[in-house]
C-alpha cells in the first residue's frame, strides 16, 4: 500500500539569470516504510520535503504531475484544505529546535497549542495529552520540562521536544529535515531510537532527509540518493556500501574511516553527466 | 620540547551561584609537529580549552605554556599570536561579510607586521588551493569550504608553529570535508605545524591526529594514541561508548 506517490516533481526558482531548477523531475513512493532521501547541500533533498507540504513560498513554483497523499492529488487542495493535512496528516520535524520553537512561549504552552488546534478538547486533556507525549520520547521530568522555555532544555531535548510536538495529532507520515544533525552523537542515537520505535508502533511513514550516509545505511529501509535535483541512484538501505553509482562511491570513500588510516581522504571528481542523466524512480 | 603543556587547567564562567566550572583539571602536552585531538559531546569543555590558549575565555587557572613560555590571564603578546592561530567551526560566522578577501588577508598581514602584503596575498591564496581568481570576492560569492579555506589562509598568515583547530569541518559536506582535511594534512607536512584539533567526530579525530583526549563534562577521562583508538582499546567506559556509538552511525 503507498501512502504517498510524487511523480516527476519540479521546484523552481525564477531568478536574475533566468529560472534556478532546485528538484528536476523527482518520482518516488512512500510505504509503512523509513525512506532516506540524501544527498549533499543544495542537491534539493530538503526542497523535496516542503515541495510534498506545499511549503514553498512564491516566487517558487512547484510542478509535479501528481502528489497523492492516500489517492488524493494534493496540488488540488485549497490553502485551507493543506492546513488540514500539515500537522494532522503529514508532520514534518525541522533541523535545529532553536530556530523552530517559540522562544517566549513555555515548552507546554507549545505543545498544548498543537494539540488544541486539531482537536476540540479541553485544556486539561490537552495537558494530559501532552505530559504522556513528552514521556514517549523519553524526556525524564516531563512536568518540569513543560513549564521550561526552550532556552532553558539542551539541543537533544530540544528536537525531542519538536518530535514530540509533531507527533502529537497522530500523522500518518513524518518527514524529519535532518533531525539530528545538529546533535552529539550519543544524543543522535537516543533521538533515532525514539523516532524509529514511534514510527514503528503507529505504522507511519518515514521520510528521513540526511547529509549522514552511515546514518541513514543504518536507519532506514530504502534510500534514494540526490544530486543536482535529480535522483541519481535507489538502492536498499542495507546495500548501500555496495551502491554503484559513481556519486554514492564517491561520498563514500570520502569519509574518514577508524578502520582504514590512510593519509590523503579521496576527493569528489564531479561528473558534469550526473547532472543529466535523467531522474530514477523511486518506486517501491 | 613539548610545544604545550597544559597543567592542572580550570576554566570558569560566572560567580557564585551561577559559576560553570567548564574545564576541569585538564593536563596534557603536545609534541612539536604532532596533531593532538580533543574529542567529546557539545558542552564537556573541549573548545574552552582552546578558548583559554588563546585568551578568550579570562577567568581560568592552572598552568598554560606554550613553546616554552607561561601565559597568565588574558593578555597575550604579539608574538604569541604570530605563533598560536585558530580556525573556527562556522566559516559563515567567522570571515566579516562586509570585507573582501583581499581586506580579510591583507589586514591580517598589516597586523603581522609584514611589508611585501600584495605578493604574501597571492601566495597565501595559492598555499591554500585557491587560486588569485578568489581574491576579491566577499565571503557571500564563497561556498562553504572556500571560505574555510580563506580563514585556513588568514591563520596561516603570521606564519604560525601552532594551529588551533575548532571543528573545522562540521558545518561541511563529507565531500567538502575530505578536501579541507586533506589540505590540512599537506599544510602540516609542509610547514611543521603542530595542530591542537577539537571535533565530536572520532573518525574525523582519528584521521588527523596522532594522540587524543576524550572529555566529559570538563574533564578529561583518557588520553590515548589514535593507534590504541583503532585497536578499539579505550579503557574508560566513557569513551568505549562513544567509539561504539561512533563505529556502528
Amino acid at each position: 500500500m503507498n501512502m504517498l506517490e510524487v511523480e516527476n516533481l519540479w521546484v523552481k526558482f525564477p531568478t536574475r539569470q533566468g529560472i534556478f531548477d532546485a528538484v528536476r523531475g523527482v518520482s518516488f513512493t512512500l510505504g509503512k516504510e523509513r525512506l532516506g532521501i540524501v544527498g549533499e547541500s543544495g542537491s534539493g533533498k530538503s526542497m523535496t520535503g516542503r515541495a510534498i507540504l506545499q511549503l514553498i513560498r512564491p516566487p517558487g513554483i512547484v510542478e509535479a504531475d501528481y502528489i497523492k497523499l492516500e489517492g488524493q492529488n494534493l496540488l488540488d487542495f485549497s490553502e485551507p484544505q493543506m492546513r488540514e493535512v500539515r500537522g494532522q496528516r503529514i508532520s514534518m520535524v525541522m533541523q535545529d529546535p532553536k530556530f523552530s520553537l517559540n522562544p517566549v512561549m513555555t515548552v507546554g504552552e507549545q505543545i498544548m497549542e498543537a494539540y488544541l488546534l486539531h482537536n476540540n478538547t479541553s485544556k486539561a486533556q490537552a495537558r494530559a495529552k501532552s505530559i504522556a507525549m513528552l514521556e514517549a520520547v523519553s524526556i525524564r521530568d516531563p512536568e518540569r520540562v513543560m513549564r521550561a522555555y526552550p532556552h532553558e532544555v539542551s539541543g537533544g531535548m530540544g528536537q525531542r521536544i519538536m518530535i514530540a510536538m509533531m507527533l502529537i495529532p497522530d500523522p500518518q507520515i513524518l518527514i524529519a529535515d535532518e533531525p539530528t544533525s545538529a546533535l552529539d552523537v550519543s544524543v543522535q542515537r537516543q533521538v533515532l531510537d525514539i523516532m524509529d520505535a514511534l514510527v514503528k508502533e503507529r505504522g507511519m511513514g518515514l521520510i528521513f532527509i540526511s547529509h549522514d550516509l552511515n546514518l541513514v545505511s543504518e536507519f532506514c529501509d530504502r534510500v534514494l540518493i540526490m544530486y543536482a535535483g535529480r535522483v541519481v541512484e535507489v538502492c536498499d538501505a542495507d546495500k548501500l556500501h555496495e551502491a554503484s553509482h559513481p556519486y554514492t562511491r564517491g561520498l563514500l570513500n570520502s569519509l574518514p574511516r577508524l578502520d582504514q588510516p590512510r593519509k590523503h581522504l579521496e576527493v569528489l571528481q564531479r561528473d558534469p553527466k550526473w547532472s543529466e542523466a535523467p531522474s530514477v524512480g523511486g518506486h517501491s | 620540547m613539548s610545544m604545550i603543556e597544559i597543567g592542572n587547567l580550570d576554566v570558569w564562567f560566572g560567580d557564585g551561584h551561577d559559576r560553570v566550572d567548564a574545564v576541569r583539571q585538564a593536563s596534557f602536552s603536545v609534541a612539536e609537529g604532532e596533531s593532538f585531538g580533543l574529542v567529546g559531546e557539545s558542552g564537556s569543555g573541549k573548545s574552552t580549552i582552546l578558548r583559554a590558549i588563546t585568551g578568550l575565555a579570562p577567568t581560568w587557572s592552572g598552568q598554560i605554556t606554550i613553546e616554552g613560555e607561561t601565559l597568565t590571564g588574558k593578555a597575550r603578546t604579539r608574538k604569541f599570536y604570530k605563533n598560536v592561530q585558530m580556525v573556527f567551526q562556522d566559516p559563515y560566522a567567522s570571515l566579516h561579510p562586509r570585507h573582501s578577501v583581499d581586506q580579510v588577508l591583507g589586514e591580517t598581514l598589516h597586523l603581522h607586521g609584514f611589508k611585501d602584503i600584495d605578493a604574501r596575498v597571492v601566495k597565501l591564496l595559492d598555499d591554500v588551493g585557491l587560486g588569485g581568481r578568489f581574491r576579491f570576492r566577499y565571503p557571500h560569492q564563497l561556498s562553504g569550504g572556500q571560505r574555510q579555506r580563506v580563514a585556513i589562509a588568514r591563520a596561516l598568515a603570521g606564519e604560525p608553529d601552532i594551529l588551533l583547530l575548532d571543528e573545522p569541518t562540521s558545518a561541511l559536506d563529507v565531500s567538502v570535508q575530505a578536501e579541507i582535511l586533506n589540505l590540512l594534512t599537506d599544510l602540516r607536512d609542509e610547514r611543521k605545524l603542530t595542530y591542537v584539533m577539537v571535533s565530536h567526530d572520532l573518525a574525523v579525530v582519528g584521521h588527523m591526529c596522532d594522540r587524543l583526549a576524550v572529555m566529559k563534562d570538563g574533564e578529561i577521562v583518557e588520553v590515548m594514541s589514535v593507534d590504541a583508538l583503532r585497536k578499539m582499546e579505550a579503557s574508560h567506559p566513557y569513551s568505549q561508548a562513544l567509539l561504539k556509538a561512533s563505529i556502528a552511525a
